[in-house]
């Protein structure tokens, strides 16, 4: 009952068909009540925004709705992080760079719709180029005039970059460490490049002072609540695609390659296929989450490339729980709440916080809060059911005395 | 356990020593101009001089000269100190004179006194000029300064350089040699030709004939200025290379007028020929120069791997040997750094010694926190290198954090004691800083020292032991929880180490490690984990390229393109150039 109830909530906001998404979520308690919540997220968070009067209480500022959205960009990038280490145990330190990536491809649509808005008052040319006495738009700048390329370009570039270098390093049978110390390689030399004022995306400012989105001002609330609505929305969908992932056969090669990769090579599967295919698909994840993150933050630079980011990434999905998916995005939301909250409060011990979750996460939680939970509620109903069945004993003796 | 202490003090007594004697081949320091002079033998020299240089403090500029020709010819070590501080406005004299030494009431107190010293309100800015003294307590008003016009320094220039050819100290004559070549119009051809006969020093040779070919260059004799251009041949100093560019860019302007003229063709013809041998003389000279600096990128290429090979060795054996990724090697390194400011703070006296005991008290603190780590931390992670990773990362995060929260997140000074400063010529054209040398052999001198312990010691047999086949090396007795704890520490420690010597070079802030740890990592991958020869090929390999891509693509690139090779590389040779081979591979 309850659970066609919510796959018709469900079937409102992402047009899926009632069949593959009830077997999808079947044995997915925490997924259902995950997207039950964000589903009443999408509309309520908006809605409360822009229909109650700022002196209500149920009103949510427009600061909290995108707070809200950035957490959101970030639990989606936390399940792409989950979908490949989870699921096929790649640890990518580097997973910044793909998102970052998505980011700059929507930062530089949104670049190109300031036309002579700018401080400088060229058409033509972003404000920066015209301070480095450009002359035209450099060649891979072209197209991202029209909103359509830049979202391909936001799931290509991503998407190009992982499959070069997923090829080569899973085809080399780089695996481990190896390959999170070259991830980490990859995102720290993307931060250098991306620094140089020579690469045409901004340098060390790079791109901001955005001023609208497909004709709406980015500044509006209706926008903000819009773009809310739509990470909430690319969120569910990527959380589903992850799901349709890890439950299909795929999902089960995936889990044994993770498991050990040996094996199921000797079994026969291309072990590098599968594992470029999931990468593939979580770099666009990352991607679509970094095109979402930037209209609300209203800035991307190549900080987003730093190292320290990516492996924040990491412990999001470590404290949510490894290989759950919907507590990747439990830890995403959690970990950043407490870093708006201490870098507000308190700035000096956060990073001791943050240094303290790694190490106590990783010794004492290693499935994180989703792991911890289950755990206490599997105690509890283990108690409940030997109470019941303690009960019955107790109820039977009679019975059998009668007997 | 008490073995293992042992070795490790035996250690640190062994990197003391070497560095020591390091401090030895370089206490030969370069005199200091000021020369302190016994005041009680002199004391009637000096009479003669002081009365000479207090007849100075009146003296209009006229009378000056001759004054000061009469300084030059008095027999006086310390007229040297007089006058050049004289030419470089740098001599004072006291307003209100001495009334408790001297009776004279004329006699006043000359002082040599730094001006820029003065203002950083330094002890040193103010010395008494005949006894050397430190002079105190007396304000920038209090003191007068002589002055000197411009011809006076002409004069002063060509009597100092005259004084200095003739010094005995040979180093003395090599700086006074270079300012003549620097100036060669002021002074007298016969002059360099009288100096050149009595020169012995091989050095002084070489300047005093590039100076004279340098003035024969502007003689008028065709022939003269052939012979003049034959002897510059080779010659590497900027000079030559100036002199030669005037000289052409003259005889080419020269042809250009005299085209129109009618000049006789045999004179054309031996300017040609000037001209000819030349460019030919510049063009030796500039492949020299190129020459020079593959020379000097090698040089700065192998002092950026020395660096490199300092961070990644301390890796090397807790990557490598144990197969832990320790997030927090960074970290390890910047306390090393840090240890190096604090025991500067404690012995502010002697900087140079500081230095070195800083060395031992960087290994401890860093080795022992390595050791605290590794039993609170690593020790449950065994066996799973991602959560290791995750686990040291947020180590490195507190690490960081607390340090901000002791010392403050601006970076902290530490001073180069002078030893350690200062450059050394290889060729006129070529001179190297001497503490880029030091590291190189700083580095070797660590890997050396770990080699030996790996190989040579009880405590390495054990460790080899242990990371080849731990059950079976517990079943021999080994205490394998203290072996990984030391092993960790000695990785550590020697991070700390490297720490000291990049305290030395960058800023040391809390931020010192971030910036080494992805380096770290790519010479250990790079080179072969478990490898320590690896780690050295790797890090040489890895910071000669960079330097010699960075003139050529910038220092950002060309780190980028050395990333993306190792990144490229790994996939060709997923276990880095010296791969360990056999069963061992598998576990990694």
């Amino acid at each position: 009952m309850k659970n066609s109830e919510m796959t018709n909530l469900m079937n409102n906001s992402s047009n899926k068909k009632l069949g593959p998404l009830t077997t999808l979520l079947m044995n997915d308690k925490g997924g259902r009540r995950l997207l039950i919540v964000l589903a009443a997220l999408a509309i309520l968070v908006p809605a409360l925004n822009l229909f109650m009067p700022e002196s209500s209480i149920f009103h949510v500022s427009t600061y909290t709705m995108t707070l809200l959205g950035k957490y959101l960009c970030y639990a989606l990038l936390a399940v792409s992080v989950d979908l490949i280490w989870g699921y096929c145990g790649i640890l990518s330190l580097g997973h910044g760079a793909f998102f970052a990536l998505g980011g700059y491809a929507m930062g530089m649509y949104l670049m190109l719709q300031i036309g002579d808005r700018g401080v400088y008052g060229n058409p033509d040319l972003p404000d920066f180029m015209v301070f480095l006495n450009w002359q035209e738009l450099p060649w891979y700048w072209l197209g991202f005039e029209s909103f359509s390329f830049s979202m391909a370009m936001v799931l290509l570039a991503p998407g190009i970059l992982a499959f070069v270098f997923g090829a080569l390093a899973f085809r080399s049978r780089v695996t481990g460490v190896y390959l999170s110390i070259i991830t980490q390689a990859l995102t720290y030399a993307l931060m250098l490049a991306f620094f140089r004022n020579d690469m045409g995306f901004g340098g060390n400012n790079g791109l901001t002072d955005f001023k609208d989105i497909l004709g709406f001002d980015l500044q509006a609330d209706t926008t903000r609540a819009g773009l809310f609505f739509c990470s909430t929305l690319a969120l569910m969908i990527g959380y589903l695609i992850s799901r349709f992932i890890v439950t299909s056969k795929l999902g089960r090669v995936l889990i044994a390659i993770r498991d050990s990769e040996t094996r199921a090579r000797f079994l026969g599967y291309r072990v590098e296929y599968f594992k470029l295919f999931v990468f593939i698909v979580s770099a666009m994840l990352a991607g679509v989450a970094g095109a979402l993150y930037v209209p609300q933050v209203g800035i991307i630079n190549p900080g987003e490339f730093a190292p320290l980011l990516s492996i924040e990434m990491i412990i999001w999905v470590a404290v949510g729980g490894r290989g759950t998916l919907f507590g990747a995005v439990i830890g995403a939301i959690l970990v950043n709440y407490a870093k708006t909250y201490f870098t507000g409060a308190f700035a000096e011990i956060w990073l001791f916080l943050l240094g303290g979750l790694f190490v106590l996460s990783t010794l004492y939680l290693p499935k994180g809060i989703v792991g911890l939970w289950m755990q206490m509620s599997d105690k509890l109903s283990g108690k409940l059911a030997e109470r019941k069945a303690m009960n019955n004993d107790s109820a039977d003796l009679p019975e059998g005395d009668k007997a | 356990m008490r073995e293992y202490i042992k070795r490790i003090v035996w250690l640190s007594c062994f990197a003391l020593l070497a560095s020591f004697s390091h401090a030895d081949i370089n206490s030969t320091q370069p005199v200091s101009s000021v020369q302190k002079i016994d005041s009680e033998e002199q004391q009637a020299e000096n009479n003669t001089l002081s009365a000479t240089v207090q007849a100075l403090i009146k003296a209009s500029y006229k009378q000056k000269a001759g004054i000061i020709d009469s300084i030059v010819a008095i027999e006086d070590d310390n007229k040297l100190l007089i006058l050049q501080s004289l030419l470089d406005n740098q001599l004072y004299y006291q307003k209100k004179s001495q009334k408790k030494n001297n009776v004279d009431k004329d006699s006043k107190r000359i002082l040599v006194v730094d001006l820029s010293l003065l203002k950083k309100k330094k002890d040193n800015a103010m010395l008494d000029a005949f006894s050397g003294e430190i002079v105190t307590g007396l304000s920038k008003r209090a003191v007068k300064k002589i002055g000197v016009n411009n011809a006076l320094r002409r004069n002063l220039r060509s009597h100092l350089s005259l004084m200095k050819m003739s010094h005995v100290d040979s180093r003395v004559r090599i700086a006074a040699a270079q300012n003549l070549l620097k100036d060669s119009s002021s002074i007298d051809l016969s002059f360099v030709e009288t100096a050149l006969k009595i020169e012995k020093n091989p050095q002084v040779v070489d300047i005093l004939t590039t100076v004279r070919a340098l003035m024969l260059l502007q003689s008028e004799q065709p022939t003269i200025r052939l012979l003049a251009l034959a002897e510059l041949d080779g010659s590497l100093y900027p000079e030559t290379r100036i002199e030669l560019n005037k000289f052409i860019s003259t005889i080419n302007a020269e042809s250009a007028s005299t085209n129109k003229e009618n000049t006789s063709a045999k004179t054309k013809n031996l300017r040609s020929d000037e001209l000819h041998l030349a460019e030919k003389t510049l063009t030796d000279i500039e492949t020299l120069m190129s020459y020079n600096g593959y020379l000097e990128n090698l040089y700065f290429g192998l002092a950026l791997g020395a660096v490199l090979l300092l961070a990644a060795i301390g890796l090397a054996i807790t990557f490598g040997v144990m197969g832990v990724i320790n997030m927090a090697h960074g970290e390890m390194i910047m306390l090393g750094a840090y240890t190096t400011y604090v025991v500067q703070m404690l012995m502010p006296e002697s900087i140079g010694a500081s230095l070195l005991v800083s060395i031992p008290a960087a290994f401890l603190v860093s080795g022992l926190v390595g050791i605290l780590i590794e039993r609170s931390v690593i020790r449950h992670l065994y066996g799973r290198p991602l959560e290791t990773l995750l686990a040291t990362f947020g180590i490195s995060l507190i690490l960081q954090q607390a340090v901000r929260s002791i010392f403050g997140p601006l970076n902290r000074e530490v001073i180069t004691p002078d030893w350690l400063a200062g450059t050394f010529m290889v060729n006129p054209g070529l001179y190297l800083t001497y503490n880029r040398l030091y590291i190189i052999i700083f580095s070797l001198v660590v890997l050396a020292v770990l080699a030996l312990v790996l190989k040579r010691t009880l405590f390495g047999l054990q460790m080899r032991a242990v990371t080849m086949n731990r059950p079976m090396a517990s079943s021999m007795g080994i205490r394998t929880g203290w072996v990984d704890a030391l092993t960790f520490g000695l990785g550590s420690g020697i991070a700390g180490i490297a720490g000291v010597a990049l305290s030395q070079l960058t800023n040391v802030g809390p931020n010192l490690g971030q910036a080494y740890i992805i380096d770290s990592f790519m010479v250990v991958v790079f080179g072969g984990v478990g490898n320590l020869w690896g780690t050295l090929v790797g890090a040489m390999s890895l910071g000669v390229a960079n330097k010699f891509l960075e003139p050529v693509a910038g220092a950002v690139l060309a780190k980028i393109l050395v990333l993306v090779f190792i990144i490229l590389f790994i996939q060709k040779r997923p276990r880095g150039l010296f791969a360990l081979k056999g069963r061992a591979v598998d576990n990694g």
